[in-house]
């Protein structure tokens, strides 16, 4: 039999499952975004300018960001249990690092001439924060948001491990019952939204870099 | 504005002493350049003025107040500074950043747009075509000069100028210089300008201040500087050639350039007296007519202020220096 009829069929028969599953994913991966970004880009602001305990912060993410994702998961189980809240604390911490690295170095990265020139015409340290720094290390927030987004939306494919459904959830039916439509359902979906989320972000990226520094 | 540096010493924290014991003054509508080898203490002299960097010994005033005391805000709000490395807001197009201080400092939008207009105009860059561009669609030469006005734009009593023109070619500098020299006739700004260009700081100084590994090695009006280079640093800074061709009208020197104090057992009474604005050659022509062995200098309202020997003459027209008696 032609596998793609085979392909279709799954989907129709499971449609249900799939749609409920990717509405799950999606929140799961939304509300871990939109947490990381709310810790990581005030964070990020903060330590740009500590740059003493920046390093800190940062080796902080970075160490947390190397633990395989599937012992994250496994580690948050006996403190956290079973559901969807595990896999929420778990995508979040995956998230932090690129979003916290990337506005460090959006803000720090902006040229000193820039900042002394800020501070000498009078500008106050929040008007320079405001109208200097932060216009100009925008692309690189969402560069880092980006980066996290797409993440976080593979990530979540794990959730259904600590019971917090997903995508993942359909994709590993499928393998135990080899059946390979099943986790073509599962899997492409979950390409397709991070597809789809990156292009927005990208787009989103292009309509914030300020006018007059891509030229 | 009178600005005036009292054994000002600056010591970075990792030991380096940039600034090392200097004071001077700038008068109300003067331009003062400090001039310097690269690394002499330029840039860190100028930006202790609007607290960019703290200084770590002394005090700057500012008409009798010192600056530590005022509102770092407050005090750049008025002190336009021209940075070396120019620094416009890249993602502003050129009215917004020019327009940046008069819109702090709260100004009316009629105002401010007008100024912006009035400031393009007199760099020779046209409003309408450049007002809405961002810096990077501006050449080098360009940008430096929208460095240069949006310095002037709040309309601020002093200016901090750091190498302003450094990166324009020969004929807008000399352009800007005119503009700049009259433009501090005008309207009485008190300019610092740094710069490690001799040519230039001759040209538009009032006073030069020679620098070197943070110290003030001379302090003199142009003239003064070229026929008067107190050491021999001074003198091959401001150019033997310069030196040289400036000895050669030394004649033009003014008496009140070269006369010492008058020491209290001086007999004044048989000495012949000479108004302090008189030139050397002047000098020479009293003294030999009337035999004398040295001058008394007055000042403008006759009393004598000081007094020229006849050696010391002598040594002046010939273009000797004192340390080499
Ligand atoms: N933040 C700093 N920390 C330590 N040393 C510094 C710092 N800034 C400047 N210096 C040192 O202080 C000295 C004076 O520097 P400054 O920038 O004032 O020189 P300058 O006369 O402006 O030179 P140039 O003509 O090259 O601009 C230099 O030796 C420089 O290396
Ligand atoms: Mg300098």
């Amino acid at each position: 039999m032609d596998a793609i009829q085979v392909f279709l069929e799954t989907i129709i028969s499971r449609q249900d499952l799939i749609v409920e599953r990717t509405i799950e994913h999606l929140y799961l991966s939304f509300v871990a975004i939109l947490v990381a970004v709310a810790i990581s880009l005030p964070l990020g602001i903060y330590i740009s300018r500590k740059r003493k305990v920046a390093e800190f912060y940062i080796g902080v993410t970075a160490v947390l960001q190397t633990i395989p994702s599937l012992a994250l998961f496994g580690f948050l189980v006996p403190v956290l249990g079973i559901g969807a809240t595990t896999a929420l604390v778990a995508l979040i911490i995956y998230a932090l690092l690129p979003i916290l690295r990337n506005t460090y170095t959006g803000i720090t990265g902006v040229d000193e001439g820039i900042i002394e020139a800020g501070e000498g015409m009078g500008m106050t340290k929040r008007q320079i924060l405001w109208k200097i720094q932060l216009p100009l290390s925008l692309p690189f927030m969402m560069a880092g948001v980006r980066t996290a987004t797409v993440l976080t939306v593979g990530v979540a494919t794990l959730a259904t491990f600590v019971g917090a459904g997903g995508l993942g959830d359909v994709i590993w039916r499928g393998l135990q019952s080899w059946n390979n439509s099943l986790v073509l359902a599962g899997a492409i979906p979950v390409a397709l939204m991070a597809l789809v989320f990156d292009f927005i972000l990208k787009t989103v990226e292009k309509k914030v870099t300020p006018k007059g520094i891509n030229s | 504005m009178l600005i005036s540096f009292n054994n000002v010493t600056k010591t970075f924290e990792d030991g380096t002493v940039a600034v090392d014991d200097v004071s001077f003054t700038v008068k109300k509508g003067k331009l003062i350049t400090l001039i310097g080898p690269s690394g002499c203490g330029k840039t860190t002299t100028m930006k202790m003025i609007n607290k960019l960097i703290p200084i770590s010994s002394g005090t700057i005033t500012i008409d009798g107040n010192d600056i530590s005391t005022e509102n770092d805000v407050e005090l750049r709000r008025n002190i336009g500074y021209v940075i070396q490395r120019i620094g416009l807001l890249p993602h502003m197009t050129i009215e917004e950043n020019v327009s940046l201080v008069p819109k702090l400092k709260g100004w009316k939008k009629k105002d401010y747009e007008k100024k912006v207009d009035d400031l393009l105009d007199m760099v020779g860059l046209d409003p309408n075509v450049y007002k809405k561009r961002y810096p990077l669609e501006l050449s080098g030469g360009q940008q430096q000069r929208i460095g240069v006005i949006r310095a002037l734009a709040g309309e601020p009593p002093i200016i901090l100028m750091d190498e302003p023109f450094s990166a324009l070619d020969p004929i807008s500098r000399e352009q800007l210089q005119d503009e700049l020299k009259l433009l501090q006739k005008n309207i009485h700004k008190t300019i610092v300008f740094v710069t490690h260009d001799m040519d230039e700081a001759l040209k538009i100084a009032d006073e030069i201040v020679v620098m070197k590994d943070g110290r003030v090695e001379q302090i003199a009006t142009p003239t003064k500087l070229v026929q008067h280079p107190i050491n021999d640093f001074v003198r091959s800074f401001v150019g033997d050639d310069r030196v040289k061709k400036a000895s050669g009208s030394r004649g033009e020197l003014l008496a009140d350039t070269i006369m010492q104090p008058i020491q209290a057992e001086v007999e004044l009474n048989n000495l012949p007296e000479i108004s302090s604005k008189s030139n050397l050659h002047e000098v020479a022509n009293i003294m030999l007519s009337k035999q004398a062995e040295a001058i008394i200098i007055t000042a403008e309202d006759g009393k004598p202020t000081g007094i020229i020997e006849k050696n010391q003459l002598l040594k002046e027209l010939a273009g000797i220096q004192k340390e080499v008696q």
